[in-house]
């Protein structure tokens, strides 16, 4: 039967999330925000912790792990709740508490996601319990992934990587980097990989450390790949340069990412929802879900429409995580999530700014902090316009040559 | 105007009075001397009470067999799973609508716009389909054996995908058979009840809105007044379906040392008028306002011995069904635009291939997308019965902005195109405001 709830078997993780948003998220966020690239050495203990909540649970973590899609035999018509909703709720939690945080959490980095959505089994083995980054962005290419520059080139049993990437989360902290690059230049999209790079690797130079609008807390690396040199089996998925297949095996990992950082933007858009209406509150405004909002004061009726348009996201989200979870196809509805949620936590998360005057914009408080961390999170991951163009090329059935 | 025109119509039994009025109205005198809203008003006024009319005689509502406890649908159990997709019985439900709405409702919708009337077969087959009895119990000759809030917003969505209008004509008695079954005592259900479950459904409307800027339906002008043992009515209710045929009334009213509360009142009782009142949408609807004039009721008139979170559970309840017609038109614009603009070009080439027309379609099924889960959600815990006015208003507000917007999309992406009756989307963009106008008249 229909119900967006919650679900019970996921409450212990729900509120195990909730309560490290609050001990130990919380009371150190103002600190890494001030403390642009110092290590937030807190999470370490965290992070061991949730490794061990991993491994003693089927329930998948509360961290930005890796979404793998779950594959049924047959359509049995059975209803499954699993690893990518409740990925998806924890995740919504931890960025309630700080989402910069949450991007910086040990072993749980994209490149993480990447490898477990598309690495063998053995190289799962391999590289499993490692923190992995990922590298895509070049300075040229930012949302059109194709046109990267950086090459792979094979010899003897190794590739040999050459070109410059940015905008890489957790670069510097990570042991790992999954970097994207093209096999063959001349054959567009359908050539390029992704390849798992060791953060020791002589080759692959941090360049610089970016200072940033938000999300501060978590490092965003440059590198430089000079002649770097990899293992033939650090390329992720099929080495095959198949134009047909094209794009689809790098950009799977975005169809699984995209509703983590949706529920990224939903936990953020809340966090900034849940400190108004106790401050609203205090001044004396009341929010009554009875009465007409435009009855209400325009303080409570701006609430409500904020709050209307983060359930909108929020259950959008829901939807494309228990998709996948049923084997669904799921690509627009991650889509349609990702933009919903990008565009209304930055709304909501300014609007609540304004709501509470200087008390909100000072730095004080955190709803001026969660006001910039929010513009990120309707960037990175696909940008709101690529997001609205997956969504329209899907609704209208068009091509990416006929749609541009 | 031209003289001649003025001279037809005056010829075609008008007589003086309209070419009178038409001088006036074209005089720039009125607006001088400020009096052009007052006199406008005035005239209003009295024209519009050629379109008065008595309210329709009621059949007997009789007692066959009496119950001796009100009948209750049972809650909604749910095995604790996140879960969107309809069981079995809703799936077969919506197909069936769906294949209604879009032979059926769909092909009549321009023409009952036009004439204001939604035509008795459609009332007849949405009957058959029983979508007004799906709130009554099954020991009231009901056919849902569970809570169906959420069945009956599957339902009004696939409906009002064929039309909101008719999908408002043809629900609103289910909004009265509702109400009765979910706060009817034990006689108000064995007297009402069998008319709704038998073929010959009457017309019957749940009256709550009025005619003021931002009603608030807990904060009624309608008054109830004891007097005896009697409660005595007076008010006036807007935007009724179906209004000069309806047989009985839920009438929400402000109950002396009570509050808001809903009085059973059937059509012949002394006092009611109805009066004609076409609006901006739902047409198809043939609109009226019921006016109660010292319109006296027994004391076992009132519903639920007046409990206020009765009547609030019904407001709420009402915006979860105006949400899923908003849901159900959302979809029709969606999927009107789509192959327009794929069909339409400019420029050499069909307008879907420009970003801007394209971005404004995605945008209309993202806000689809979250007006009918939230829609889901508030609908789906009532069955439980969780708490759900925060969901109830958070999809109202949804349906009422969102839904505002798509219907004006769905008009922009067809151009002048769209402004033209030839295309449904001015009627759905008409529609659409209603979501969030309308309280009452409708429930799940």
């Amino acid at each position: 039967m229909i119900n967006l709830e919650t679900p019970k078997k996921f409450g212990p993780l729900v509120s195990q999330a909730h309560q490290v948003a609050t001990e130990v998220f919380r009371p150190i966020s103002r600190k890494y925000d001030v403390a642009e690239h110092e290590y937030p050495k807190e999470l370490d203990m965290l992070a061991s912790l949730i490794d061990g909540m991993n491994e003693g649970s089927d329930i998948g973590g509360a961290g930005a792990t890796g979404v793998r899609r779950e594959s049924k035999d047959k359509d049995d018509g059975s209803n499954r709740n699993g690893s990518n909703l409740s990925t998806v709720l924890g995740v919504i939690e931890l960025c309630w508490g700080d989402v910069g945080l949450l991007l910086t959490m040990p072993r749980q980095g994209l490149g993480n996601s990447a490898i477990a959505s598309v690495a063998t089994d053995e190289q799962l083995e391999q590289y499993g319990g490692k923190w992995a980054a990922m590298a895509i962005t070049e300075p040229e290419a930012g949302s059109d992934s194709a046109s990267i520059r950086t090459t792979a080139e094979l010899d003897g049993d190794e590739y040999v990587l050459n070109g410059e990437k940015i905008y890489v989360t957790s670069g510097e902290r990570a042991d790992l980097v999954v970097v994207w690059a093209s096999l063959d230049r001349s054959k567009g999209r359908a050539a390029i990989k992704s390849f798992i790079v060791e953060r020791s690797n002589p080759g692959m130079k941090l360049d610089r450390l970016e200072h940033k609008l938000g999300i501060r807390a978590s490092d965003t690396a440059a590198f430089i790949l000079d002649d770097c040199r990899v293992p033939k089996e650090a390329l992720l998925g099929s080495p095959e340069v198949d134009v047909k297949a094209g794009f689809g095996g790098a950009m799977q990992t975005f169809d699984n990412t995209r509703p983590l950082v949706a529920a990224m933007a939903v936990g953020v858009g809340r966090a900034s929802l849940d400190e108004t209406r106790l401050r609203l509150t205090e001044a004396g405004v009341e929010i009554d879900y009875s009465r007409p909002a435009l009855g209400q004061s325009a303080a409570a009726a701006r609430f409500l429409e904020m709050e209307a348009d983060y359930e909108a996201a929020r259950l959008l989200t829901l939807q494309a995580a228990w998709m996948a979870d049923n084997g669904k196809p799921n690509s627009l509805q991650a889509s349609m999530a990702k933009a919903k949620a990008g565009r209304m936590c930055v709304d909501v998360s300014l609007g609540c700014v304004e709501l509470c005057g200087a008390f909100g914009y000072g730095e004080n408080e955190l709803l001026e902090k969660w006001a910039r961390d929010a513009k990120i999170l309707d960037i990175f991951e696909g940008t709101q316009q690529i997001q609205l163009l997956i969504v329209a090329r899907q609704l209208l059935g068009k091509t990416s040559a006929e749609l541009k | 105007m031209s003289s001649t025109t003025d001279r037809g119509m005056a010829e075609r039994g008008m007589g003086f009075g309209l070419r009178a009025l038409n001088r006036l109205a074209g005089s720039d005198l009125l607006d001088r001397i400020r009096l052009r809203k007052q006199v406008e008003r005035a005239l209003f006024q009295s024209t519009k009470q050629g379109f008065r009319s008595a309210t329709a005689a009621n059949r007997t509502f009789k007692a066959a067999t009496k119950l001796g406890r009100p009948a209750r649908q049972p809650r909604a159990k749910s095995s604790g799973l996140f879960d969107i997709t309809p069981d079995d019985e809703q799936q077969m439900l919506q197909e069936a609508v769906g294949a209604f709405a879009a032979e059926q409702v769909r092909p009549a919708a321009l023409d009952a716009d036009a004439k204001r009337e939604t035509p008795k077969e459609l009332l007849d087959t949405a009957s058959e389909l029983g979508l007004t009895i799906l709130g009554v119990p099954e020991e009231a000759g009901g056919v849902m054996p569970e809570r169906s809030a959420m069945t009956a917003v599957l339902a009004s969505e696939a409906l009002a995908h064929g039309d909101m209008g008719i999908a408002y004509a043809t629900l609103a008695p289910g909004a009265v058979a509702t109400a009765i079954g979910l706060w009817g005592d034990a006689d108000q259900e064995s007297t009402y009840l069998p008319a709704f479950t038998g073929e010959d459904v009457p017309a019957a409307a749940l009256a709550m809105l009025e005619p003021r800027p931002l009603f608030d339906p807990l904060k009624l002008d309608t008054q109830a007044r004891k007097d005896g043992d009697d409660w005595v009515l007076d008010g006036v209710k807007s935007l009724i379906a179906r209004a000069k045929d309806c047989e009985l009334f839920v009438v929400a009213a402000d109950a002396e040392g009570i509050g808001p509360a809903l009085f059973i009142v059937e059509s012949s009782t002394k006092g009611l008028t109805i009066e004609d009142e076409p609006a901006m949408g739902l047409r198809a609807a043939t609109t009226g306002r019921l006016l109660l004039e010292g319109a006296r009721v027994p004391a076992a008139a009132i519903m639920a011995e007046g409990e206020r979170e009765a009547y609030v559970e019904c407001v709420d309840r009402s915006r979860i069904a105006w949400c899923s017609l908003a849901v159900g038109t959302a979809q029709a614009v969606l999927d009107y635009v789509i192959p327009y603009v794929n069909e339409r070009t400019a420029f050499g080439e069909p307008i879907s291939n420009r970003q801007a027309v394209a971005f404004s379609v995605s945008d209309i099924g993202i806000e689809t997308g979250g007006m009918r889960l939230a829609t889901y959600r508030a609908a789906s815990r009532a069955d439980r019965g969780d708490e759900f006015a925060r969901e109830a208003a958070i999809a109202r507000k949804l349906c009422s902005d969102k839904g505002m917007q798509i219907g004006s999309e769905g008009v922009q992406l067809l151009g002048g195109h769209g402004f033209i009756k030839e295309h449904p989307v001015e009627r759905w963009y008409r529609d659409l405001r209603a979501a969030g106008v309308m309280e009452g008249a409708l429930l799940v």
